[in-house]
């Protein structure tokens, strides 16, 4: 491990039989004295990376994740004030610096030896081969649903108890009074005999000459006194009266907008733009064309095209000089594309299985298929979706005398950072990122396409640029969801049992475990062919497990019905060799009172999913009156191991449900002529408060490791509708979104 | 030179008349937390109050408001220690999430009281499903209006009663 020694690292030691790379210590002469400008004022005495401790005695837990709605600094804030016993009152939290002293080292470790899911967007920040030999870890990002179950439970709770520690052998030998006689609570040490109570701060300077424990003892759940409750968010009041500052909301002294425009074809060119209209409108100040972007596999991954930018007084200005641009954008080879045109691929591609790759194999299908009483085949669809977060991208940057600085909000400073500095050619020291608060993420803010373009424009232009997106180009250059369609074919013998269960599908992202189906069954094969678009592609809020999530759960519904068995009864009789997810679907099957008969017309479906460590089963009700849909309630159950936040924890969960649902009722983007047909919240609608069902959220705490709740409550929504529409219509809905269907949604 | 009147403080401002409101408000008087979601009146996170009642601000040309009473979401709360019922409720109910919509939200939800103390699930549907929230907060966004509704109603039916005896 080179240069780092076991003691530089607070957590190192703690992986059973390993003791590789752990979170980040803070000692003097150590990455403490570096770290201590950016985060320390005058008073203030650094401990360890993730946590401060002021002269008032004041704990500041220093989050190394980006605030995208989940509360992510509220429920870190709880584990390391819990482990370190301090008074709540006298918390706060703080996001850590863009700068690489500040990289996500346990996140990288719960990702490396936990064997958590790593989205896609974190292994190219982070090197893949690095990863497979544990080195260094650069991360800072958001995703995956990791903050609690990684950066929380790796992070956050052994720093609190390693500082805890440090400071009560402090308080000892300043008492000289034996260690295991000085109590830690609320934020005082105590020594009962003496009657000595002092604050912690008193102890800061004292414990930061000190070595941190590797390994300090944790607090089991029974000791827990703020991890568990339900405490109000940090970030809430500033988000009631307009001061919550999001990246659109920076204004830098003589500052400029800008809008921008690229190919809608995606990978065409500039050919020709007549800018004499928009030349002559008051208050443009430029037109500018851009480069394409290549940003490399250590950043995310993606090339786009040339762009155009208005830059104006104000951004309406520009919005409008835009609009009377006329540019001709060059041909490309997908300009006669069209998702039907996809579709025919895909399934021309899964019927010609070409180049066909595993993800779970079994016995043997074949023999389970010619022995079957039943044979079932369906092939299922979804369309390509857009994140559509409701703060369109934006960033401001300033480039002067070959520094920048750049305000924006984004899933992975860092990287984000770095993108930037390669794409003006400036040493990553020479570039300051801050993340503002962002409004909505869930996948998209993790590519610096953005960033990129709004570096670009300052340095050309020599003032401060803000550039803003258009809801039609955010709808329009989006990284997508991609489309899929997936093949199936089961077998079921006389009993009805499922002994086959064959799943072909065209086009894989991550992660692998997605389309895995819990169910016993005596022979499976479940793999994927490749079958590239045009289509830029990434990270929507579960990944494939959105897509898979429908498409497996529909298919079992249609298994059990074939089967002639309950759908609830049919999969629980499946799941005796998984107690957490046959508890999980059972609560949700007795909360929404499953069995009890419903008036015609009215239908109920079920779906379970297992993703980023947490298994989610939800129940949802519908009335389907004369073609019209109403949702009308869901019922939802969550086992993450161990609710840190749990209201928080319920918020999530009906954040996923209504962003999932939003997709399964209305969410479709579609390719014509090589381009996406939609442009805004009119033609690429959400669901709103009129159509919003009523949500039950109910909480498992198994005790087991920690989930995550960001992304794991909405693969659940799609099949549990569909299948309630099966059950309330007799028609089984095997494309989204429903208002394909006949139905009025 | 354009005069608007914005939370009670007359504004002249140098701008295109045709400019919507929305961008006057952010960039030429710096009240940035009205928002900018779509530009075309479909996402509500630009509402404000025109003379009370909800309007969308991406599409009002700032002609259209000369005269008028402009609020927004900076002139919500009651003193500048007191928060208006509803943003309490939003507090107390932790309705947002990523709080970009919610200037919006409140706005809405505001001008809905005023005009009907007690709205129905209906009336509430009615008048906040022109504000869409990504984070799906909506099943708390409507309790928190039906708590002040009701404290609001608990509070008249209470002055109602202490008139009755005052009068009987």
């Amino acid at each position: 491990m080179g240069k780092w020694t076991r003691r530089s690292f607070i957590t190192a030691g703690v992986i059973a039989g390993g003791g590789l790379i752990v979170g980040v210590a803070i000692r003097p002469g150590n990455r403490a004295t570096k770290l201590s400008k950016h985060v320390t004022d005058d008073g203030e005495t650094l401990l360890h990376t993730w946590v401060k401790l002021d002269s008032n005695n004041v704990v500041t837990a220093i989050v190394p994740h980006s605030e995208m709605g989940q509360g992510v600094g509220t429920a870190l804030a709880q584990m390391l004030a819990d482990e370190l016993d301090a008074d709540w009152n006298l918390v706060e939290f703080e996001e850590a610096p863009a700068i690489s002293e500040f990289a996500n080292y346990p996140m990288g470790k719960g990702m490396l030896f936990v064997g958590l899911d790593m989205p896609d967007f974190v292994v190219p920040t982070v090197d893949g081969v690095l990863i497979r030999t544990a080195q260094a870890l650069d991360l800072q990002i958001t995703g995956g649903s990791a903050s609690v179950r990684a950066t929380g439970a790796y992070g956050m709770r052994i720093a609190g108890a390693a500082v805890k520690e440090m400071l009560r052998i402090a308080a000892a030998q300043a008492w000289q009074v034996p260690v295991d006689q000085v109590v830690a609570r609320d934020s005082q040490m105590i020594h009962e005999a003496t009657g000595r109570s002092e604050p912690y701060s008193a102890f800061a300077t004292a414990a930061a000459q000190m070595t941190p424990s590797a390994a300090p003892v944790l607090k089991t759940p029974d000791e827990f006194r703020i991890m568990g409750r339900n405490v109000q968010r940090h970030d809430l009041p500033s988000k009631v009266d307009g001061t919550a500052l999001f990246a659109l909301d920076v204004r830098v002294p003589n500052m400029v907008y800008a809008t921008v425009k690229r190919a809608p074809t995606f990978a065409g060119g500039v050919e020709n733009i007549d800018d004499t209209v928009t030349r002559s409108m008051p208050g443009v100040v430029d037109i500018v064309e851009l480069p394409p972007a290549n940003v490399s596999a250590l950043l995310g991954a993606f090339s786009s095209a040339e762009s155009v930018a208005v830059v104006a007084e104000g951004y309406w200005q520009a919005k409008k000089g835009m609009d009377a641009l006329n540019i001709q954008w060059s041909a490309t080879d997908n300009d006669a594309v069209s998702s039907d045109t996809i579709f025919e691929q895909f399934d021309r591609d899964i019927s010609a299985g070409i180049d066909f790759k595993s993800d779970a194999s079994q016995g043997n299908v074949a023999a389970s298929i010619a022995d079957a009483a039943q044979v079932i085949e369906a092939d299922y669809r979804v369309p390509y979706l857009a994140h559509t977060c409701m703060e369109p991208l934006n960033a401001t940057a300033v480039v002067k005398e070959g520094f920048c600085e750049i305000w924006i909000g984004c899933q992975s400073p860092l990287s984000f950072r770095q993108a930037v500095a390669d794409s003006l050619g400036f040493d990553v020291e020479n570039v300051t990122l801050n993340n503002c608060f962002m409004g909505g993420g869930f996948g998209r803010k993790s590519r610096p396409d953005y960033a990129i373009q709004a570096a670009q424009l300052a340095a050309k232009i020599g003032r401060p640029v803000q550039l803003i997106w258009s809801r039609e180009e955010d709808v329009r250059q989006d990284f997508y969801r991609p489309a899929v369609q997936s093949r199936f074919r089961a077998a079921l013998d006389q009993e009805g049992n499922l002994t086959a269960w064959e799943n072909t599908y065209a086009g894989k992202m991550e992660p692998t475990a997605a389309p895995l189906v819990p169910y016993t069954v005596t022979a499976k094969e479940i793999g994927h062919v490749p079958s590239p678009t045009h289509v830029p592609l990434g990270a929507w809020r579960s990944v494939d497990h959105s897509q898979h999530g429908f498409f497996t759960e529909s298919f079992i519904d249609e298994v059990a019905i074939a089967a002639g068995q309950d759908p609830y009864e049919y999969r629980a009789a499946r799941l005796k060799h998984l107690p957490r997810q046959l508890a999980v679907l059972k609560k949700a099957a007795t909360e929404a009172q499953w069995g009890v008969p419903l008036a015609p017309g009215r239908g109920r479906g079920i779906a379970l999913q297992e993703c980023f460590g947490s298994i989610v089963a939800e129940v949802v009700e519908v009335t389907v009156n004369d073609g019209d849909l109403s949702v009308d309630r869901v019922v939802a159950v969550i086992d993450a191991g161990y609710a840190v936040s749990p209201d928080g924890m319920k918020a999530q969960i009906e954040s996923g449900i209504i962003y999932g649902l939003s997709a399964a009722l209305y969410g479709e983007i579609t390719i014509e002529d090589g381009a996406v047909a939609q442009s805004n919240f009119h033609d690429y609608p959400s669901v709103r408060m009129s159509k919003a069902p009523a949500i039950e959220t109910y909480i498992i705490n198994s005790g087991e490791a920690m989930g995550g709740a960001g992304e794991p409550g909405t693969p659940p929504i799609a099949p549990a509708l569909a299948n309630a529409v099966f059950n309330a219509t007799g028609e089984r809905i095997r494309e989204l979104p429903l208002q394909k269907s006949v139905m009025n949604v | 030179m354009t005069v608007v009147t914005v939370n009670g403080i007359e504004q002249k401002i140098q701008v295109d008349p045709a400019t919507p409101l929305l961008w006057v408000l952010r960039e030429q008087l710096q009240l940035t937390g009205t928002k900018f979601g779509c530009g075309i009146a479909q996402c509500g996170a630009c509402t404000v109050h025109v003379n009370g009642v909800a309007m969308r601000s991406c599409v009002t040309p700032v002609s259209v408001v000369v005269g008028q009473n402009v609020s927004t979401i900076e002139g919500l709360a009651l003193s500048a220690d007191e928060l208006h019922p509803l943003q309490q409720a939003w507090i107390d109910e932790q309705v947002p999430q990523c709080g970009y919509c919610q200037s919006g939200q409140l706005m809405s939800a505001a001008a809905l009281l005023v005009q009907n103390p007690s709205p129905s699930d209906t009336d509430i549907d009615d008048a906040m499903s022109g504000n869409i929230c990504r984070c799906g907060m909506y099943s708390r966004i409507r309790k928190a209006i039906k708590s002040v509704a009701g404290a609001q109603q608990v509070e008249s039916s209470a002055a109602d009663s202490l008139e009755g005896e005052t009068n009987g």
